[in-house]
């Protein structure tokens, strides 16, 4: 790193993302401030709804025409909200690149691995085919996929989950981002593949040094790869911090209560806690803060203002009532 | 790749066989005999005997299957009974003539049908996606004869512009202003079905997840454009193959309002005159060719999806 003071690669200010469609007007994203320093981890940890796979699409443009995004995301300096389709395809490979949660779905069934690889780098790098080709060879040697020169001339369909999702992590390298966004890539995988998937990404953004940011509904994962950890709730990150102050300290009671619902910290015979109710409806939020009506130890006044959020350190941040006493305490 | 190729051919052989056992019981089956048709109604037994002999109507049935498939596959399809002519003679001209008419109406029909297919899918919602959509509709449901009536009427009778029937003589440019009413006629049905299938296909295939992931490589637009027509290919190959089957048996409506002597004409007259060695020839080199045309089509699928390979 430089020695002035380092600059972060992903600087995300007041993100908003409203779904618009005819009268209604759904945030899926409300408000989201981050940033990330260049070869750090983030994970964005929340249950399907909460709004992080959105937060992730729009910080490389790849939300629908029919949505409104408002607020800044500095993505290697340059705002990507409000860029051209001509500047985000630009951006889109060389500074940052994604990988999809469902390798199957993701790739083109009619393309080959060596293809869909190569036309990438032939997009934004103008090499010649043959070039192209050899990079892809070697993308899928680190990604260590066995016999990869065969693998190239492969159809996805040709390739098991686990492989598959290699060549996508090979595909979303090739051009050496800057930033790699990953949308839940170890969903749609066995367990046992899972777990090697998440090592060799670590591995691989050590040995590039990129930063990631890595969108999850599952703690375990979250433990494993990540140096911070956003806790998103209805739009909203409601705790952010070091993967370990967050995963100890637990402050926001959300995050006790996702961490509690893991078989992790389950005791054996013990029934599971988990979150009561359901995920709120994004097109009708309660007054107040939004996680109130499944909170155990909400106040009569969670239910009538909004939580405020609570900086307790640099990057450390807590949307809860409660939160202030806590630091008062201190 | 060329394993599967040589199965799908030997697979159309049991086809071909199929369809011809169909042609000549079909015809067994249809009421009327040629016969009767040639012969006065007071022609004695003796004379009848000896024409069904001569045509060997006499023989069972299925010798007659053997004798008349060996003689096909030879290229004999015995002699018309209306005229006395080799039918295989005629019926190269009747389908010399209707490909010139088939040949340029898919050429037209299939490029208009992608073009607005493709277009309405790039701007569902938008108005141009309701009038292209409308204008496929309207191609796959107006009927032939009155469209080519209508046309007849403003181009030729009232604008006196072009031909109103028959197919021209002389040099191939001096053919071509009878071609037009009948090909854009013939153009249209292609023209609806492809445009209504293309426009579904592509709106599927840009509602799947690797269009998205397409877009995220930071590709071109021309290049996500091709990933989303290679993966539209197969099934719209598919409905091209059926269309012009359908164009290359000919329109018996359009070959008559335009009087154009195509295979579609040949096999109306021949119902007409109970000409059953031209109807099975003609049958059955449709059949073959529709055959061939789908083999084709089959091959091409494979060759762009390798899912189908299998």
């Amino acid at each position: 790193m430089a020695e002035a003071a380092p600059k972060p690669i992903v600087d995300v200010r007041d993100l908003k993302v409203e779904f618009r469609r005819r009268e209604q007007s759904v945030a899926a994203v409300n408000g989201v401030t981050f940033s990330l320093m260049p070869g750090e981890v983030l994970t964005i940890l929340g249950e399907s709804g909460s709004g992080k796979s959105v937060t992730l699409k729009a910080l490389m443009g790849l939300v629908p025409d029919y949505a409104h995004v408002t607020g800044q995301a500095l993505v290697d300096g340059k705002d990507v909200v409000g860029m051209s389709r001509d500047e985000l395809r630009q951006i889109r490979g060389p500074v940052v690149s994604m990988i999809f949660q469902e390798p199957m779905t993701a790739l083109d069934p009619v393309f080959t691995i060596g293809d869909q690889i190569a036309e990438i780098i032939k997009t934004h790098e103008g090499l010649s085919h043959r070039a192209a080709m050899k990079r892809a060879l070697e993308l899928l040697e680190m990604v260590s996929i066995p016999s990869a020169a065969r693998r190239l001339k492969n159809y996805p369909h040709e390739m098991s989950g686990g492989m598959r999702q290699r060549a996508m992590i090979a595909m979303a390298l090739a051009c050496r981002p800057s930033v790699l966004l990953a949308d839940e890539p170890t969903t749609a995988l066995d367990v046992t593949v899972q777990i090697q998937i998440l090592l060799l990404l670590r591995q691989i953004q050590k040995e590039m040094g990129m930063a990631v940011v890595f969108v999850t509904h599952d703690v375990g994962v979250a433990a494993e790869i990540s140096d911070q950890v956003a806790v998103m709730y209805a739009g909203r990150l409601v705790e952010t911090g070091t993967v370990y102050e967050v995963l100890s300290e637990r402050s926001h009671p959300y995050t006790e209560g996702l961490l509690s619902s893991t078989v992790h910290g389950g005791m054996k015979g013990q029934p599971l806690d988990m979150i009561r109710g359901q995920p709120p409806n994004l097109a009708a939020l309660p007054p107040g803060c939004s996680f109130a009506p499944r909170c155990s130890q909400a106040v009569e006044s969670c239910h009538r203002v909004e939580a405020p959020a609570v900086t307790l350190g640099p990057g450390r941040l807590v949307r809860c009532i409660r939160a202030q006493p806590l630091l008062a305490a201190e | 790749m060329f394993l599967f190729a040589t199965r799908r051919l030997f697979q159309a052989i049991p086809i071909l066989l199929g369809v011809s056992l169909v042609v000549f019981g079909l015809l067994q089956i249809v009421p009327g005999n040629p016969i009767d048709l040639l012969l006065p109604p007071e022609a004695s037994p003796e004379m009848i005997a000896q024409m069904k002999a001569e045509f060997g109507f006499d023989k069972p049935l299925y010798i007659q299957y053997f004798n008349w498939l060996l003689r096909a596959l030879a290229g004999n399809f015995g002699n018309s009974i209306f005229s006395g002519q080799p039918v295989a003679g005629e019926i190269a001209v009747a389908l010399k003539n209707t490909l010139h008419l088939a040949l340029p109406a898919a050429v037209l029909g299939f490029s208009l049908g992608i073009l607005l297919g493709m277009l309405a899918a790039f701007n569902s919602g938008h108005w141009l996606d309701k009038l292209f959509s409308a204008l496929a509709i309207a191609g796959v449901s107006l009927p032939h004869y009155w469209f080519a009536i209508i046309m007849v009427v403003i181009f030729s009778v009232t604008l006196n512009a072009l031909p109103a029937q028959g197919m021209g003589e002389g040099s191939l440019t001096e053919q071509i202003p009878f071609l037009i009413l009948p090909v854009i006629t013939l153009s249209l049905i292609p023209m609806g079905v492809v445009a209504r299938l293309v426009r579904a296909t592509v709106l599927d295939i840009r509602s799947q997840d690797f269009v998205g992931a397409l877009e995220a490589k930071g590709l071109s637009k021309g290049r996500i454009l091709f990933h989303v027509a290679k993966n539209a290919a197969p099934p719209v190959l598919a409905i091209m193959g059926l269309q012009f089957g359908y164009l290359l048996g000919g329109s018996i409506l359009v070959e008559t309002v335009f009087n154009w002597p195509g295979s579609g004409n040949l096999l109306n007259l021949a119902i007409f005159r109970r000409d059953i060695p031209v109807l099975q020839g003609t049958i059955l080199v449709l059949a073959f060719f529709f055959v061939l045309l789908n083999l084709a089509v089959d091959i091409a699928q494979a060759m762009i999806d390798p899912r189908i390979r299998r």
